[in-house]
Order: C-alpha cells, then sequence, then structure tokens
C-alpha cells in the first residue's frame, strides 16, 4: 500500500486544490481496484447500494456525464439524470431553487456541471449531501485531472519527475487548471505551450513552465495533453483561423517526433481532428485518448466510494 | 436647529483644527467653535469622542426612482446618517437616469421629504446614459445638480468626453470619470491576474481603467475642464493622475473603502458580495492606493454604495450584478485600515470624508468655521465591533460582514438636527418623526 491516508477529508470533491498529495494518491489506488471490476462478467459491487446520486448536468456533457452515470451503476447506487434542457431551468429557476427542490427528495450525492465558475462550492456550503464537481466553467474538473493521473501513472509507473506539456486553449480550460494542480502536488513538471492570447495572466505562479512554441513543448515531453481548441471562440480576437493555428500547435506525427521515445499523447476529448490533433496522432500507436475513457469510470468509482464514507481495502 | 456639542477632540482640517472644544450651532450653522462656550441650546456631552465636520459620500446609488426594490431615497439617506454622513451625491444611473431636470426635481423633492441627510443629485452626461448627446447639462446644473456621470459605464466617445468637459467648465462642474474599457475584458467579472486564472473567471484587466485614465487626462488638458476620476483602483490610474497633477491638469480624484481594504484574493470563496466594478485589485494596486492617500494624490473616499436585493445576489458569481453597499462601514473600514494601520493619521482620514469631497465637488460643508452649515460626524474611534448583516440599508450586500472593526459612529448632525444618534441616552429613535418606506 503507497498510501498514508485512508478516506478523503471533505464531504465534497470540488477541485484538486484542496487535496493533499496522500489523498490523490488514495483516489488512484482505490480506482486500480475498480478498474478490475469492470472486466468482470459481472460489473458491480454493492458499495452504494440504496444511494441515490444526482447527476445535475447545466451544460452539455458526454463524457463525463456517461461516465458518471456507468460508475454510479457499477457501484449500485440509484441514480437520476438532471438536464437544464426540458427542466424548469428553461423557465428561470435559478440554482439554488432547482438543488433546494432537488434536496428535497434526499440524495446522498450531486454530481454538477455548470457553466459558472464557484457554483458546485455555492451547492456544498449550503447542502448536507456530497457534491462532486464534473467541471465548473474554466475553474476545475477534478476527475478528468484525476483520470489523466491514474493513465500516466498507469503508463509510466509514476508520476514524479514526468515531464508533462500540456497544449492549446490554456485560458479557457478547466483541465488545465485542475491537471496542473495535481501535476504539481505529485511533483511531476508541468509546461504550458499555446499563443499569449490563450495564456491566461501570471499562470507561471502556478509552478509551470510557459512556452510559445509547440517544438519548445515537445522536446523531452513524456507525456504530452492536447486540449480542445473551443471552436465557439474563433473570431474573437484569440487567433485568426483555424488553418493558422493548426500550422502553429497542431499536433502531426512529424513534430511528435521531438518528444521522448513512447511518448504519451493524451485528449481529455472531445476532440477537433485536423484542428488541434492529427488523425495519425490521435489513433496512432502513442495514443492513450480511449484509455482515459475507460479509466474515468473506475477513478470516479473511486470517487464516488470515498466520498460516500468507503475507505481503501487494507 | 440648535445644539451645543461639549467636550470632544474637534478634528477639522479645513482649519487645521485638532484639540478639545465645544461646538454651537445655532438656526442650523456653526456659530463659534471654543473653549466653554454656554448657549441656550440642547447639549450633546461628546467627552472622549471624536467632533469633525459632517462626512460627505462623493459617489452614492440611491436607486431611486425605478429600483426601489433595491434602495429608496428614504432607506439609504438613513444609511448614510447611520455611517456618519451629511450628505451624499446621488449617482445618476436611475430608471429613468437623471438626465433631465424633471428628474433632479423628483430626488431633491423626495429627499427633502423623507431623506435623512442632504442629498445632492449628479446629473447624467449623455441622454439616456448612452454616451451619444448630452444632457441638458445647465438645465440640470441650474435645478441642483453638483457633477455630471455616466457612471455605471464609461463615455466611450472620445469626443462627447472632450465636449462635456468643455461644456462643464462653463458651469464649474466637475464630470465624474467611470473609467473602463469594456473591449478589454472579455465578459470579465474580476480583476484579471493571478486569482482569476486560479479561478477560471473572466477578467477585467487594470488596463481596463489605466488606459481611459489616460485619455480622460489629457482631455482635461486641453479643455480646461475638470476631470473627477471616480473609484479609483489601479496604479497606473495613480500614477497618469499623478503626472497630470504637476502638469496643472485640473483632475480629482476618489478611492473606495473596498478596494482600500481588500484584494482580489479574497474572491477565492465566491461570495457574490465580493463582486462590484471596478473589481478588488491586487495587492500592489492597493499598495499604490495607500501610497496615493499618504502622499496626497487621493482627494477623498467614496463609497460607491450600490445596494442589490438579496435574490439578485444569490446566484453563481459570474450572473451576480456588480456593487457592494458601503455607507455604514466606511469609517470603521478606512479607520482600521488606514490609521490602526499607520498609513495615516486621523486628521487626514477626516479629511479624505469631509474636507476633500466638499472642495473637490465645491459643496457646502467639509469645515466648522463659523458660518458654515451645522453638520457634524461624531466618532468613538475606540469602539471595536464586528460587522454583522444588519443594516440600515434595504440592501445587505456588504464585503465586510464578518470582520471586527475599529471606529463607530456614535452621532450625525444635519443642520444642527441629530439625525442619527446610539447613545443610551437617546431615548427615542432622532429620526422617529421620519418613518422610511420599506
Amino acid at each position: 500500500m503507497r498510501t498514508t491516508t485512508s478516506a478523503l477529508r471533505s464531504k465534497d470533491l470540488l477541485g484538486i486544490e484542496a487535496l493533499t498529495p496522500e489523498e490523490i494518491t488514495l483516489i488512484l489506488d482505490t480506482a486500480e481496484g475498480f478498474k478490475e471490476v469492470s472486466e468482470r462478467p459481472v460489473k458491480k459491487v454493492p458499495a452504494l447500494r440504496g444511494q441515490l446520486v444526482i447527476n445535475l448536468f447545466m451544460e452539455a456533457s458526454t463524457r463525463t456525464r456517461v461516465s458518471f452515470e456507468i460508475a454510479e451503476k457499477r457501484l449500485s447506487a440509484d441514480t437520476l439524470n438532471f438536464a437544464a434542457s426540458g427542466s424548469s431551468v428553461e423557465k428561470g429557476e435559478t440554482l439554488i431553487d432547482t438543488v433546494d427542490n432537488l434536496m428535497a427528495m434526499h440524495p446522498d450525492m450531486i454530481v454538477i456541471r455548470h457553466k459558472h465558475p464557484g457554483s458546485p462550492k455555492m451547492l456544498a456550503d449550503r447542502l448536507p449531501a456530497s457534491v462532486i464537481n464534473a467541471g465548473d466553467g474554466a475553474h476545475e474538473h477534478p476527475t478528468q485531472a484525476l483520470l489523466d493521473a491514474f493513465t500516466i501513472r498507469e503508463r509510466l509507473g509514476r508520476l514524479q519527475g514526468v515531464n508533462v506539456s500540456i497544449i492549446g486553449d490554456i485560458a479557457h480550460s478547466r483541465v488545465v487548471r485542475s491537471n496542473i494542480h495535481l501535476l504539481r502536488k505529485m511533483k511531476a513538471n508541468v509546461t504550458l505551450a499555446g499563443p499569449p492570447t490563450l495564456m491566461p495572466a501570471e499562470v507561471e505562479r502556478l509552478g509551470v513552465r510557459v512556452v510559445h512554441s509547440l517544438d519548445e513543448a515537445l522536446e523531452g515531453a513524456d507525456v504530452v495533453m492536447m486540449l480542445r481548441v473551443q471552436l465557439e471562440r474563433q473570431g474573437k480576437l484569440s487567433f485568426p483561423s483555424l488553418r493558422e493555428y493548426y500550422n502553429t500547435f497542431g499536433l502531426t506525427p512529424e513534430r511528435l517526433r521531438r518528444a521522448k521515445e513512447g511518448v504519451v499523447v493524451m485528449h481529455p476529448g472531445p476532440m477537433n481532428r485536423g484542428v488541434e490533433i492529427a488523425s495519425d496522432v490521435a489513433d496512432g500507436p502513442y495514443s492513450v485518448i480511449l484509455e482515459q475513457v475507460t479509466n474515468g469510470v473506475a477513478v470516479r468509482m473511486a470517487v464516488l466510494y470515498l466520498l460516500s464514507g468507503g475507505h481503501l481495502a487494507e | 436647529m440648535n445644539l451645543l456639542i461639549t467636550g470632544g477632540r474637534v478634528i477639522d482640517p479645513s482649519q487645521d483644527l485638532d484639540s478639545k472644544l465645544d461646538v454651537l450651532i445655532e438656526d442650523g450653522s456653526v456659530v463659534e467653535t471654543g473653549r466653554n462656550l454656554k448657549a441656550d441650546a440642547p447639549v450633546f456631552d461628546a467627552t472622549g469622542l471624536v467632533v469633525a465636520p459632517g462626512f460627505i459620500d462623493l459617489h452614492t446609488h440611491l436607486r431611486e426612482p425605478g429600483q426601489e426594490h433595491k434602495e429608496t431615497i428614504a432607506t439609504g439617506t438613513r444609511a448614510a446618517v447611520a455611517g456618519g454622513y451629511t450628505a451624499v451625491c446621488a449617482m445618476a444611473n436611475t430608471v429613468p437616469p437623471n438626465d433631465e431636470r424633471a428628474v433632479t426635481e423628483m430626488v431633491l423633492a423626495e429627499a427633502a421629504r423623507n431623506g435623512a441627510c442632504r442629498v445632492y443629485p449628479i446629473g447624467a452626461v449623455s441622454k439616456g446614459l448612452k454616451g451619444e448627446a448630452l444632457a441638458e447639462l445647465a438645465d440640470l446644473h441650474a435645478a441642483g445638480c453638483v457633477g455630471a456621470s455616466d457612471d455605471g459605464r464609461p463615455v466611450y466617445n472620445a469626443q462627447l468626453m472632450r465636449r462635456a468637459l468643455e461644456y462643464t467648465s462653463m458651469l464649474g462642474i466637475p464630470v465624474i470619470a467611470h473609467e473602463e474599457d469594456a473591449n478589454l475584458n472579455e465578459g470579465g467579472v474580476m480583476h484579471e491576474g493571478f486569482y482569476s486564472t486560479l479561478l477560471g473567471m473572466g477578467g477585467i484587466p487594470a488596463a481596463s481603467e489605466e488606459t481611459l485614465v489616460a485619455r480622460d487626462v489629457i482631455l482635461a488638458r486641453i479643455t480646461g475642464g475638470h476631470v473627477h476620476i471616480a473609484h479609483l483602483s489601479t496604479a497606473g490610474g495613480i500614477e497618469a493622475i499623478r503626472r497630470a497633477r504637476r502638469d496643472g491638469v485640473k483632475v480629482t480624484c476618489e478611492v473606495t473603502p473596498h478596494h482600500l481594504a481588500l484584494t482580489d484574493e479574497a474572491v477565492q470563496s465566491f461570495s457574490t458580495n465580493l463582486k462590484m466594478n471596478p473589481p478588488l485589485r491586487a495587492e500592489e494596486h492597493r499598495r499604490a492606493i495607500l501610497e496615493a492617500i499618504a502622499d496626497g494624490t487621493i482627494d477623498g473616499i467614496a463609497t460607491d454604495h450600490a445596494p442589490h436585493h438579496f435574490d439578485e445576489k444569490n446566484v453563481e458569481f459570474d450572473l451576480a450584478p456588480f456593487g457592494v453597499i458601503g455607507l455604514e462601514t466606511a469609517f470603521a473600514v478606512a479607520y482600521e485600515n488606514l490609521v490602526r494601520a499607520k498609513v495615516i493619521k486621523l486628521p487626514r482620514l477626516i479629511d479624505l470624508l469631509s474636507c476633500g469631497p466638499a472642495r473637490v465637488f465645491n459643496l457646502p460643508g467639509g469645515t466648522l468655521r463659523a458660518g458654515a452649515i451645522g453638520d457634524v460626524t461624531i466618532l468613538d474611534v475606540e469602539s471595536r465591533g464586528d460587522v454583522t448583516a444588519s443594516f440600515v440599508s434595504k440592501a445587505a450586500n456588504s464585503p465586510f460582514i464578518g470582520q471586527t472593526l475599529t471606529g463607530r459612529v456614535v452621532a450625525t448632525v444635519v443642520g444642527g438636527e441629530l439625525r442619527h444618534d446610539t447613545r443610551e441616552s437617546a431615548s427615542e429613535p432622532a429620526l422617529r418623526k421620519r418613518k422610511p418606506r420599506k
């Protein structure tokens, strides 16, 4: 056992920023056990039997929503999916009223995805239920960073000292913030690359290196994490065209040769093929993009289990 | 109204006064400050207290007409006297805005009928606050407006700003500038810096303010007009003002209590009571403000009292309206962060709250000289207490709830009449005849 901790301190998972390295290790170790469950013929354990989990998705999501739901079902929880469209949110109900009404039905956990930073904290501060942040604006997406770390650890056997380069729209990415917190806490080296227009203010203070050249970022990288170009932001002065973006920061097989032998290529999805990443890379031998998705279920099972009061079996 | 205030430490920076004296007010005006005064007037024993010329707020949103669910002239002026203010300048961004005489007259009539302190309306710079055509500034001035401002938004059109400065120079009133180039903000909700990066929130860069301050001091120079920079929050803005002053440009400025006390670091709580515009800045900007207060660059502290209804603020940070209340906490916040923090001494703070504001907008008061209006604020600078969510204002959107602060307003005298009195001996509320409309 690598851990020195056997439970999480908080009732909620709002972000990576507040976690300790021991807690991160605990979640990753617990997820290892749950990954095995997903490979059995009967993919179910009774850990969350009788518990109600509400998946409150106020913003579009495929991967994260489906992954949470599968994780909940494999833990035998009762699940309820709530999407903003088709609900009273469209009639102008506030988030707090929506959640107060859902709470009146006594859920044990709420998984929330929302476009506004801080909304999971707003719920966590006023609700007895455990709140799991499934992405809040450009703030945090903790389970994504955990599944990324799980995948890196599985591939490279460690996190400490690993050189991770994250490339693309840093400014608007919640994935990158959670990943920076996690990787720095676990003593990995983080390089960010992208045009200065997509680099948020004073990001170096988070303990990362910032470069504006893809080649420079790839040099010596063990892991390359590509971020989605938010196509809806095109024309908002951040970069001139998708064509120019691809030519400057798009990951192609030729450029990837600068990275270390056996480099691990990741992408949180959804991908824009031919914009930030060439299909030859996304579907190529170094890509672990679909493994990330598989690992997402195990990591989310671990988070749900630990927040419900579960402990890592000795 | 007559009142004899005895035995207090009278601090009047307008005449470099700081000693234990009595103040006699008769028929609403100061008659004399001196030792052992005798008069046939009610006596206020101010022993152990500080007696200052009444505070004047250069920047208050009273919300009436049009947004009475947030605040009214009655409740806002009660909050003002509770905070030691004997006069407030009422911003023009009401609904409808104060861009014509009829609105100014309505505000003044309601203030006379139900107000607890003096109200000086600010007229709009442009019709409908649209930034297109000048409002009838001479008529607004004649009706009682003491300045012109589209506050809440900047005057984007440089030519309109130039014309406004030229035109108001004829009237002898300032243009009060809300400096913000929102093109630089991209939906920003907090200061752009390390904490906006950490929290993933849209940023409002310091440059958003600094670029327009730089433009407007240039326009003030070429027009000879008086520009007053509202709620100054950036080091670059301060530097531009210092430079312009050295060149003899007529530029004055105010800072808010929250910008001198708080920084963007606090926004990590996601409390919507920390959301205002301009936003709480980074520590280096706060330090620059403190330095500018100490060296005299800042003319006054103004609250930018911006009441909002509980429901409006009880939403996600991104969705909450900008603005915080400030009238009732201004003195204690400033005393704690400036005097107790040894940035300035108490007389300079009184200057920033009273004399400076009177000077820059050319208002009555700000002094206890014989013949001045009988507006006095009486303070206890020993008293220490917690800020609770209970306010006289209709609103409670204060960023200071929960803080322990030193400095308390004991009583507020407007024209010789006690409009706020917290003494135990005050048997009845000072405003018993003036019930606010809630």
